[in-house]
């Protein structure tokens, strides 16, 4: 039964499986598959940080050290793209692929070439991002997106070639998403093994249903908005350019409608690992399971009508101002559910404190402060003054870094003794642990006090005023890039050998992956598992 | 292709295709195209050869890709299973697609209730500044003067577009009709019913290029007349490439039914064009109100 062939095959049978570099262009796997995207996302992590340390190493002190001033903004912009969509994002699709199937019973992802498809469009889109830094050096050009990740009109319909080379790589990066997000909700609908009905479905894969649809629904929307940009830079139209009856904040208008969901597409995947984590290390089952679904769907909806908060300060009639406030501040209640829940599930525990659960904590505490400062920046008068301060990078780096990456970090330290079939070394991992807590607080935590004393973001220099405080922040960035290090090192040491991991590698893990054996087969549930 | 790996779900078997080569190269031909329009758009000679090489990458591509997929699908590789789920996954692809464009949908929305009315007010506020001459107050239609000095006219919905509006929605009658044959297993009316809807996709699209060459040549309605020509062109021009692909999507229908495929039970490809097709239509009966009627 396990291993059914088709009787017209005419070949032989038997599954061929080419090696080398032929194994990973051709897959149809999708342990293989989730495994490029985890490895592809290391890289650009590593890239993404390294962009940013330079900007970091400018700003050490004031005045203009050893970057110009054009370099500076070609590297923010493509920091954030690279970290978003290289780091972030195939960081949770690597997930899904490497997770849903073993957690719901199904044999692979629904659409396996289309899978394999999804990834290998991400490196045409990263060549894309960076190629004309490269161009440049060459005389070709004049650099990378200087505009920032937002491409904000008109600035970018000013820019240089490099905002043509973004826009072609939002548009690859984007049909990669889709194309993730339909195998992901078509996986999820249809390959669930008999059983496993929608609400006994683990809390990963409906934060991933719910981040699917969300892509699905607003990436095409980013597409459209970078073609009408397209089009103004080289093909006579005015949708953003006030001369021709356009208007350069539907840009942002259109901008947002993506730009705003996408937090919650970075962060939807982690809020429904996090739970697994602490419901393993507590010993305890999840606290609120049903509360936590529809959170989850009510947070999805909401993310969807709230986009304006980002650009109060461009000019809105009054009544627009103050829906899009009070609907972004209503997104809070169904997060304080969550953050209840995770709460809940914690007490009276019999915890322990392994490397993922050490990470899901610090996301906890430090994400918490992300929201409390989100509510600052919802609130339409204080955003007057906090607008593009140093307090919107802080508080978007607390959600991102804490609540995106740090909740990478998490799965990855609790699923990979699943995936490689070894232990990873718990010093290093805890030693990981503390260097990026310590150093990222030493980084971001007075990013707050910039931003509210008036450093504006987005500038190589500053005044004199804030020269203290933009040094620690400096320190605190190299430590926490060079403590990413350890990390990877951490990775390599477990895919190369250690102490061998268990089928159930935790011992309050609970869910179908850790019926497995580690690392699972080729092919895995060849035959469905029934789920009671 | 040449074996087949399978699961099973009570006694069913899941298909899981053997390692393939045509995902890669698809994002090889991408990227080559890509790069060769922003060199073209850049004004870099070697522009449209890449574009052209990328072009033939995608091409080939397909044709293998689909023809593995029809290649399987004629040995009996899929069963209900898989079939479930190319059906999901063609209805969130057009999911996608409708909010492609509810992007120029709401372009179009913003600007002709928000950003043009504020902008022909300020012309009332200070008289003396004005965007270009004629440039009237929140009167969308009547922005009849691109930003170059240049008059346009639009186009009127009474003429080209109603026929076009006819064409298409019998092509959705005839479409139907051929699906009716399929179902009660009558070859012709199902061959024919194809047939006729690619004919009346294809005069669609030739008014539409007549249509664009009047505006262009007699009316002075250009991409470049302001924010009225650049939404007009944009989502007509998007929903007649859409029209293109599913013309070309139905033509391979039509192609594949002549040589035998497809029966009354199994013919998930029939209906994802269909359902395409119908989709293309909706675009279209909406451009009609919105763009060209109110
Ligand atoms: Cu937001």
């Amino acid at each position: 039964m396990n291993t059914a062939t088709i009787a017209h095959d005419g070949h032989g049978h038997g599954d061929h499986h080419p090696s080398g570099i032929m194994r990973w262009l051709t897959t149809t796997n999708h342990k293989d598959i989730g495994t490029m995207y985890m490895t592809f996302s290391l890289l650009m992590f590593f890239l993404g940080g390294l962009m940013i340390l330079l900007v970091r190493a400018e700003l050490f002190q004031p005045g203009l050290q050893f970057l110009k001033p054009e370099f500076f903004n070609q590297l923010i912009g493509n920091h954030a793209l690279i970290m978003i969509f290289g780091a972030l994002m195939p960081a949770a699709t690597g997930f899904a692929n490497w997770q849903i199937p073993l957690m719901i019973g199904a044999p692979d992802m629904a659409l396996p070439r289309l899978n394999n498809w999804g990834f290998w469009l991400l490196p045409p889109a990263a060549t894309l991002l960076t190629l004309p830094f490269i161009l440049e050096f060459f005389g070709v050009g004049d650099g990378a997106l200087a505009t920032g990740w937002t491409f904000y009109a008109p600035l970018s319909i000013q820019g240089g070639i490099g905002v043509d080379f973004a826009i072609f790589a939002v548009h690859i990066l984007g049909i990669s998403s889709i194309m993730g997000s339909i195998n992901i909700i078509v996986t999820i609908f249809n390959m669930r093994a008999p059983g496993m009905t929608m609400m006994k479905l683990p809390l990963f894969v409906w934060g991933w249903l719910i981040t699917a649809f969300l892509l699905v629904i607003t990436l095409p929307v980013l597409a459209g908005a970078v073609t009408m940009l397209l089009m103004d830079r080289h093909f006579d139209t005015h949708f953003f350019i006030a001369a021709g009856g356009g208007d350069p904040i539907l840009f942002q208008h259109l901008f947002w409608f993506f730009g705003h969901p996408e937090v919650y597409i970075l962060l939807l995947p982690v809020w429904g690992l996090i739970p697994h984590v602490l419901s393993t290390f507590t010993r305890k089952p999840t606290y609120g399971y049903k509360a936590q679904v529809y959170s989850f769907i009510a947070i999805g909806v909401l993310s969807l009508v709230v986009w304006a908060h980002h650009f109060f300060t461009a000019g809105m009639p009054v009544p627009a101002l103050l829906y899009f406030m009070y609907s972004t501040m209503s997104i809070s209640l169904p997060l304080a559910v969550l953050f209840f829940c995770w709460v809940a599930t914690m007490w009276r525990g019999a915890m322990t404190f392994e490397t993922p659960m050490l990470f899901a904590l610090g996301f906890i505490v430090l994400f918490g402060i992300a929201g409390l400062t989100g509510l600052v920046l919802a609130d339409v008068a204080a955003d007057a003054q906090y607008h593009h301060s140093y307090f919107v990078v802080a508080h978007f780096h607390y959600a991102l870094f804490t609540g995106g990456i740090m909740g990478v970090m998490t799965g990855v330290y609790y699923w990979l003794p699943k995936w490689t079939g070894h232990m990873y070394s718990e010093k290093l991992g805890k030693l990981h642990f503390w260097l990026t807590v310590i150093s990222f607080n030493l980084t971001f935590m007075p990013q707050f006090f910039l931003g509210l004393a008036g450093m504006p973001r987005r500038i190589p220099d500053y005044a004199l005023q804030f020269a203290e405080f933009n040094a620690i922040s400096t320190v605190g960035a190299f430590i926490l890039g060079f403590s990413q290090l350890i990390f990877a090192w951490n990775i390599w040491k477990c895919i190369k050998g250690g102490e061998k991991a268990h089928a159930k590698v935790w011992e309050g893990a609970e869910g179908l992956e850790w019926e497995l054996p580690s690392p699972p087969p080729h092919h895995s549930w060849e035959v469905q598992p029934k789920v009671a | 292709m040449s074996s087949t790996h399978a699961s099973t779900n009570e006694g069913q078997h899941y298909f899981v295709p053997q390692p393939s080569i045509w995902p890669p190269v698809l994002s090889a031909g991408m990227l080559t195209l890509a790069l060769g329009f922003i060199l073209k758009i850049n004004h870099f000679g070697v522009g449209p050869l890449f574009m052209l090489s990328g072009a033939a990458i995608i091409i080939f591509v397909l044709f293998k890709w689909f023809g593995a997929v029809i290649y399987e699908n004629q040995t009996g590789a899929y069963s209900d299973w898989e079939d479930r789920s190319f059906r999901h996954g063609m209805v969130w692809f057009i999911g996608s697609e409708v909010m492609f464009f509810a992007a120029f949908f709401g372009a179009l929305f913003y600007t002709r209730n928000i950003s043009v009315p504020i902008l022909g007010s300020l012309e009332a506020a200070h008289a003396g500044i004005t965007l270009w001459p004629g440039f009237a107050e929140g009167a969308w239609n009547v922005v009849g003067v691109g930003p170059k000095g240049t008059a346009f006219t639009p186009v009127s919905a009474w003429g080209i577009p109603t026929i076009n509006t006819a064409l298409l929605l019998s092509s959705g009658a005839t479409l139907t009709w051929a699906h009716w044959g399929l179902l009660k297993d009558n070859r012709f009316q199902l061959k024919f019913g194809l047939f006729l809807t690619v004919l009346l996709g294809a005069i669609f699209l030739g008014l539409q290029a007549f249509e664009y060459h009047h505006a262009y040549t007699e009316l002075g309605l250009t991409l470049g007349s302001g924010v009225y020509g650049a939404t007009f062109f944009m989502l007509t021009g998007f929903h007649g490439f859409h029209v293109t692909l599913g013309a070309i999507m139905l033509t391979v229908v039509l192609l594949r039914s002549m040589s035998g495929h497809f029966d009354a039970k199994r013919h998930f490809a029939f209906e994802a064009v269909a359902w395409y097709w119908h989709f293309v239509d909706v675009v279209w009966l909406l451009l009609f109100v919105l763009v060209y009627w109110l």
